[in-house]
């Protein structure tokens, strides 16, 4: 075992083993558990930062590659590396995992009990890093459901009135949606030539003359796409998205907008577009305008918004329709694009969602009409922050939200043609696309000045509302300035996906 | 004639029926306070014949003329079967002792259950079959009953002795009718002689075979024949139930394997049909009942009804092909092994639980996570394995049964994959009814639950081999493949 082989593998399961050793601290140690919560991810962070450093970003394929059979008698196989398609989404979650976990240092949700809380939530962090480097598709899905019963827990306990409700229709939406996922995986499993899981093996399989047959690609991609879109979540599998973000604590709607809704999308870019091409190219009109479809539903449905963290969570459901957007072109700028936007989505929403949860935490209410107006006469820094994430989640250029969504909605003007999709359809999906963003402007600075403007209402006047915290700030700075870098230098991402979605594209003719 | 009978291979089977005598005669010289010596007692020879059983690992032997025949299909479920005598013994000791029941007999009646269970993989003869099944079921009529003051558990004894009277007596008819077709009862007498058979004998034979297939499908609590397990088991005494949910029911599937897969497997194209319909059927009722009830046994009963019907499905992959046969095979004993392990666990946090609430309802979870955290955390496990999500070992086994599915392929194949599919979603709910109880809800005191050491023993295994299984799944899928009678390898 070097560094290099086992690299990624120590880094997934670190927070697995932090999850253990924190369930062995008694629960009266509050203060250590939580900050084993913090030194754990802030490990995992920093080996995570190692690989990114260590990458060869001039080199194609993947790298910190580790290959060894794991359950021999149905060829399942312990395959792990990464690649510039995975890498930023990786590091992604180990930021995020480690914000959320300053963040627990002051706020615990009801009812309390940080450390089943914190355990559950390096659950979480060790499933879904281990999605994105999964190069087998039953360790894929593996990782991927194993995130499901975490979240469930974190939903269901620390979650708000309706956590319940919320919490099942969570669980029951995903699973319903990846076992016919898992059902394609087989499919595919049995149809490849030698069989395989593998999922470069697969992607040779199919690039090859013998690969999967037209109307078997027509079913499988049906199935596997089902699974991812409800995770994306695309329209109109999205209806657990709002309640689940609603009623999920702060760290958990954090990590589901930021982390776990990529998921989906990063499954379409990974397995279902590259292993099944033929399958992809029919269904990408249709997935088009699903996306599109969601995009001017989601900020319509925002528009008509009472509570503002259901509003925040509709408008994840808009931003992932550009990332699909981007991705239903399949061409190259199509997915840099897409792969962009879910970075940016991941910082921008998490950060929102961040912003939220301590809006709640002192007006306990979220409510906009409770709230009633004048945030930035009362709490100023938190208010100013607010507005700066918003701002940058409705598109301003300069900022991290740009970049995906226009270069989407470019895409959208010229779609790979040699895949035969239509290009006066793409470039309507690319109109009412546009018309989306103007929406989406609209409804966030009305939402600003619903809640960050306008006269303070009496009743919190007197109340004592505190502004932003150290602990806050802790969690919060690397986010901002996050936003502000990938806005101005996009080449922060851009950088590290170029070959590798190069590379994909080239397999299915681009 | 005189016939040499080989007694190592018939080893484990002497040691238990003379554990069961001497726990008989013994319990008679015991004063009342010391009559719970009969469980170490139990237990020692469980041991012993497991030891016994461990000698046999790697050998194929056959004796009383290939009647009885050690394999690693026998020996696989043989070990199977001891280690769930101990695990029930485990958590018979307590309850058992603090019921005030009859502690000698009852122990007298568990052993000789479990000397049906571990003489059924072994029989491959259909008299051997019938006789090992009721050496399984008659105790439990008795067992089934133990609570005497109280009528559920009166009703549980008479309906499963009504029913399993019934189910053996079709059984027995069907089995009639194959040797008096074949004049054969070795199975792989009875398949050659199936084979020669034409015209209204064949159908003669079909009609058999349902029969045989009618009196099992009682056995394992498949629908329609699967009323009386809900009733029974709520009535028995919880290790009972235990042990009729897991031992019982996989003794029943050990038979079935054998009879379908290597007398009956010539006629498949007869009986696939029926066990599609069997197997999906059941796994709808068992899904859709189960999420009604209230009460803890109950709801296992109905799981256990709709596991059943996971467990059929691999019966119902059956073709030509002797590779896609044994996969199946595999799968299906992945299955049950599996299946064992997590419905024990989970009955074993239940006999915790009975202790103060005998009810056991669903309610009385609430606030465990407080209360009793190691047994709280331990179903969590137990029902979300159940569902077959990682990550447990009741993932991979649904893994296997779908892989097996999808290879046989053809839209058969299929469709019952995705009615499997979506049944697992479906139970996804009633499993997690009983973690929101403890996780969610507050307890009635917020005191620790007392819990017996051999319960939270049992509890803590059961969670470390699901783990286990769910990480390195290799060693474990292997041993299901050994599992496979070599018939079906060589193709019927």
């Amino acid at each position: 075992m070097t560094w290099e082989n086992s690299a990624i593998t120590i880094t997934t399961l670190l927070p697995l083993v932090g999850a253990l050793a924190i369930l062995l601290v008694p629960k009266q140690h509050d203060r250590l558990i939580r900050g084993l919560g913090i030194a754990v991810t802030g490990a995992a962070l920093v080996l995570a930062a190692a690989i990114a450093i260590g990458f060869d970003y001039g080199r194609d394929g993947l790298q910190y590659a580790l290959d060894v059979a794991w359950i021999d008698v149905i060829d399942v196989r312990y395959h792990v590396g990464i690649d510039g398609i995975s890498m930023p989404l990786y590091v992604l979650t180990f930021l995020l995992s480690f914000l959320c976990a300053i963040y627990t240092w002051r706020f615990v949700p009801q009812p309390g009990r940080p450390k089943a809380l914190i355990a559950l939530m390096l659950l979480l962090e060790t499933g879904m890093a281990g999605t994105f480097i999964a190069f087998d598709l039953i360790l894929f899905f593996v990782f991927w459901e194993l995130v499901l019963v975490p979240m469930y827990f974190l939903i269901a306990v620390w979650g708000s009135a309706n956590r319940e409700y919320a919490a099942l229709k969570f669980f029951l939406f995903t699973l319903f949606g990846s076992i016919f996922m898992l059902l394609g995986f087989l499919g595919m499993y049995f149809r490849s030539d030698p069989r395989t899981f593998d999922i470069l093996q697969l992607q040779q399989f199919a690039q090859g003359g013998d690969g999967f047959s037209n109307g078997f690609q027509l079913v499988v991609f049906g199935a596997v796409a089902l699974g991812l879109a409800v995770k994306v979540p695309m329209w109109p599998v999205h209806t657990w998205l709002p309640d689940a973000h609603t009623e999920a604590p702060t760290i958990g709607s954090v990590l589901l907008a930021g982390i776990m809704l990529k998921m989906g999308t990063y499954g379409f870019i990974r397995i279902a577009i590259p292993l099944l091409p033929y399958g992809a190219q029919k269904y990408a009109p249709w997935i088009g305008l699903l996306a599109v479809i969601g995009i001017v539903y989601a900020s319509l449905a925002c528009l008509a918004q009472k509570d503002l963290k259901r509003l925040i969570a509709f408008s994840s459901v808009g931003h992932m329709g550009f990332v699909m957007l981007g991705i239903a072109t399949m061409t190259e700028i199509g997915i840099q694009a897409a792969i962009f936007g879910m970075v940016a989505h991941g910082v921008i929403t998490g950060m929102l969602f961040f912003n939220v949860g301590s809006i709640y935490d002192r007006y306990h209410t979220r409510a906009i009409a409770e709230i009633g107006g004048g945030m930035v006469q009362k709490m100023p820094k938190l208010a100013v922050t607010f507005a700066f994430v918003s701002i940058a989640s409705l598109g301003l250029p300069g900022l991290a939200g740009f970049w995906g969504e226009v270069m989407a909605l470019l895409s959208a003007f010229r779609p790979n043609e040699a895949l035969g999709l239509n290009v006066g359809l793409f470039r309507g999906y690319m109109v009412a696309g546009g018309i989306g963003t103007i929406l989406t402007a609209g409804y966030f600075l009305w939402m600003l000045q619903r809640v960050n403007m306008g006269t303070l209402p009496d009743r919190w006047r007197d109340e004592a509302l505190d502004d932003t915290t150290t602990v806050e700030w802790l969690a919060w700075v690397p986010l901002l300035l996050l936003i502000v870098a990938l806005g101005l230098f996009p080449r922060l991402v851009f950088g590290m996906t170029d070959d590798a979605v190069a590379t994909l594209v080239g397999f299915f003719g681009g | 004639m005189i016939q040499s009978i080989d007694f190592h291979a018939i080893l484990p089977e002497l040691i238990l029926s003379g554990t069961i005598v001497v726990v008989l005669v013994v319990d008679a010289f015991l004063p009342l306070r010391r009559r719970w010596f009969a469980m170490p007692l139990s237990l020692l020879g469980v041991v012993a014949a497991s030891v016994a059983t461990l000698t046999l690992l790697g050998q194929e032997r056959e004796t009383f003329g290939g009647h009885f025949v050690i394999d690693g299909f026998a020996l696989t479920f043989k070990l199977f079967f001891l280690t769930a005598a101990v695990i029930v013994l485990s958590l018979s000791l307590r309850y058992i002792r603090e019921g005030g029941f009859y502690q000698g007999e009852y122990y007298f009646l568990l052993l000789t259950s479990f000397l049906g269970c571990v003489l059924m993989p072994s029989s491959r003869d259909l008299l051997m079959l019938f006789i090992a099944l009721e050496l399984v079921s008659a105790p439990g009529f008795l067992m089934a009953a133990f609570r005497k003051s109280d009528t559920r558990s009166n009703e549980a004894g008479l309906k499963f002795f009504l029913i399993g009277v019934l189910s053996a007596a079709v059984m027995l008819y069907g089995m009639s009718w194959i040797y008096g077709l074949t004049g054969q009862t070795r199975l792989d007498a009875v398949a050659q002689g199936l084979a020669g058979l034409e015209g209204g004998q064949l159908t003669m034979a079909y009609a058999a075979i349902m029969f045989v297939v009618v009196g099992f499908a009682f056995k394992v609590s498949a629908f329609p024949f699967q009323f009386w397990a809900p009733d029974t088991y709520e009535g028995a005494p919880v290790p009972v139930a235990a042990f009729l949910a897991v031992a019982s029911k996989a003794a029943g599937f050990a038979g079935l394997l054998q009879l379908m897969f290597v007398a009956f497997i010539g006629q498949h194209e007869f009986w696939v049909p029926i066990f599609a319909f069997l197997s999906i059927g059941t796994m709808i009722l068992g899904n859709l009942v189960a999420m009604q009830q209230t009460q803890i046994v109950r709801l296992l009963a109905y799981s256990g009804i709709a596991q059943a019907g996971y467990i059929l499905l691999p019966f119902a992959l059956v073709t030509a092909d002797a590779e896609a046969n044994e996969l199946a095979f595999a799968a299906a004993v992945a299955y049950i092994l599996i299946y064992g392990v997590m419905n024990l666990g989970a009955f074993a946090v239940v006999t915790g639980v009975a202790r103060t609430k005998s009810q056991a309802l669903i309610s009385d979870f609430a606030g465990m996570w407080r209360t009793a955290p190691l047994l709280a955390i331990g179903m969590t496990m137990f029902l979300v394995s159940l569902a077959g999500v990682p990550p447990t070992g009741g993932f991979w086994a649904k893994i296997l049964i779908f892989r097996a599915a999808v290879e046989r392929g053809g839209e058969l194949g299929i469709w019952l994959a995705v009615i499997m599919l979506v049944n697992s979603v479906i139970s996804v709910y009633y499993y997690f009814l009983v973690p929101r109880q403890m996780l969610l809800k507050d307890p009635e005191r917020d005191e620790p639950m007392p819990v017996p050491a051999l319960v939270t023993g049992v509890v803590a295994i059961a969670m470390v081999a699901l783990l286990a299984i769910f990480v390195l799944p290799d060693p474990f899928a292997r041993i299901a493949e050994l599992s496979v009678l070599p018939s079906v390898a060589l193709g019927g």
